[in-house]
């Protein structure tokens, strides 16, 4: 417990070092356009990999479930939308995510560390942590909602294509569920919840790799738990938020 | 000038740095020496504020620096160029732009003019054609003299140097050596330089500490050091036979 509790102080020291005011603005600027592509534009293909088959085996196992003549069809399609919104799309991804850039993040920042490219920063009097993380985050933060909306189009595309290729839904019932009974703020709990997300990926990644001490073994494992904290936090603040946002 | 006065520094189970006190001089070569891990990389983190002292105090031109708060300390950092022992050269930028890093940051010329320094201060190193390289794809000693290039492109009164030989041939070693001499007299700045290769003490010494078990054991000149009668130094600088031929040859 009071190990925990040193870390959260470590964490919560490290964040204040990350908001600092930046030293540069224009090479902040740069260095978040750089990170956009990096984090943001390079997870595109694997998000919408993911997302498609998600929505395909969403719609397959709603349809296997709901094979009652008495409920409609369209539902199947209702059901692959509100999947997606409300979890697949945001916590999915994000877990996704946390494995793809949270282990990018730790151990780059944890290679700086041990081969002192972070002391030589602290050195020529550069506030390291804020050069290093702030434009991950904003990077980040930014580029996390278009994600989830790519996934969620992809997601039902995905679905759709699987319903017919199956023959398991017709194409008009399919498009007339994910039209039926829709709440646009679904959409709104799907971004706020990405946007936390995000934060949490980088922050924790960040922190793992930014304090790490040893050599290419300790990046490793910095690396290791950085996907495991944020993935646990991420499952965590996904029931706060929910209770939050839905009650 | 840097002054260090009675500094200390310990860790948890550990007295690594014990009442250390010292003057480095501007315009000289300052030689830190001694066995791996009697503490010499510790004094300098310590003295660049990397780490912090227990006790004591780190004097850099009349201002005590470790009493100062973060962003003082900030400003007599841009005053500092070091040199790490594998170069800590930037992975992702170009030679040429982890040369131009420090001036982007740290000043409000246009990006020519940057680039202008940064080739100036390549080709004082003697790093031609390899300006668009990245540093896994030049050799150690490059890797070397680009990180002298960028630790002097804002001019700094204090270069630091940690080991700049470790991992480099002889020849390149000398080349090295030289490459640090004369930038400090060139620009007259204080250059501390932390080695155990006896070749940079004997050819580039203009002062010699010599650390032992986390003390200051010996302080002289290169040329003294042949005569002295300090037995753990001795032990030290003259451990190989050759070492100790030469040594009775000038006693």
């Amino acid at each position: 417990m009071f190990k925990f509790l040193v870390q959260l102080g470590r964490y919560y020291i490290f964040l204040s070092k990350v908001f600092a005011k930046p030293e540069n603005k224009k090479i902040y600027y740069r260095q978040i356009i750089f990170e956009i592509i990096e984090l943001g534009v390079k997870s595109i293909g694997i998000v919408a990999i993911i997302s498609t088959f998600m929505g395909a085996v969403i719609t397959i196992q709603t349809a296997y479930n709901t094979e009652n003549p008495l409920l409609p069809k369209y539902l199947i399609g209702l059901t692959a939308r509100d999947s997606l919104l409300l979890e697949f799309s945001s916590t999915v991804v994000a877990l996704i995510l946390a494995g793809k850039i949270g282990s990018s993040i730790a151990s780059n920042i944890g290679t700086m560390r041990v081969t002192e490219q972070i002391d030589a920063l602290e050195i020529m009097g550069v506030n390291a942590a804020s050069y290093l993380v702030l434009p991950k985050i904003i990077a980040v933060v930014f580029f996390n909602p278009f994600l989830t909306l790519l996934s969620i189009g992809v997601g039902l595309f995905g679905g759709w294509m699987a319903g017919i290729l199956t023959g398991i839904i017709t194409s008009q019932d399919y498009i007339y569920g994910i039209q039926y009974a829709f709440i646009p703020y679904y959409i709104g709990y799907s971004l706020i919840k990405i946007v936390c997300f995000g934060f949490i990926i980088t922050t924790v990644a960040a922190f793992n790799g930014f304090y790490v001490k040893g050599g290419s073994l300790e990046v490793g494992q910095s690396s290791t738990k950085a996907v495991v904290y944020s993935s646990v936090l991420i499952l965590f603040f996904n029931v706060v938020l929910t209770q939050l946002l839905l009650s | 000038m840097i002054e260090l006065k009675n500094i200390s520094k310990s860790f948890p189970d550990k007295l690594v740095l014990d009442n250390i006190s010292m003057c480095l001089e501007q315009g000289k070569t300052n030689l830190i020496i001694g066995q791996s891990g009697s503490g010499k990389t510790v004094l300098l983190k310590c003295i660049v504020g990397l780490e912090e002292v227990d006790k004591g105090e780190i004097i850099y031109d009349d201002v005590i620096f470790n009493h100062l708060d973060f962003k003082k300390k900030k400003d007599i950092r841009k005053k500092i160029g070091m040199l790490f022992q594998g170069g800590a050269l930037f992975d992702s930028l170009t030679v040429e732009e982890n040369v131009m890093f420090p001036l982007e940051m740290f000043t409000n010329q246009s990006v020519e003019e940057n680039l202008h320094r940064a080739n100036a201060c390549l080709k004082r190193v003697n790093i031609i054609n390899a300006n668009k390289k990245f540093p896994s794809e030049i050799s150690g000693g490059m890797k070397k003299r680009v990180a002298i290039a960028r630790a002097i492109a804002l001019q700094p009164r204090f270069l630091f140097c940690d080991e700049p030989n470790s991992g480099l041939d002889p020849k390149t070693s000398i080349l090295i050596d030289q490459l640090i001499k004369e930038i400090t007299e060139e620009y007259q700045i204080t250059t501390i330089v932390n080695t155990h290769d006896m070749n940079s003490v004997m050819e580039i010494g203009d002062k010699v500490i010599y650390i032992f078990q986390g003390k200051k054991a010996w302080e002289g000149s290169s040329t003294d050091i042949l005569q002295s009668d300090n037995k753990d130094l001795n032990d030290f600088i003259f451990a190989s036979n050759l070492a100790k031929k030469i040594k009775s040859f000038y006693s």
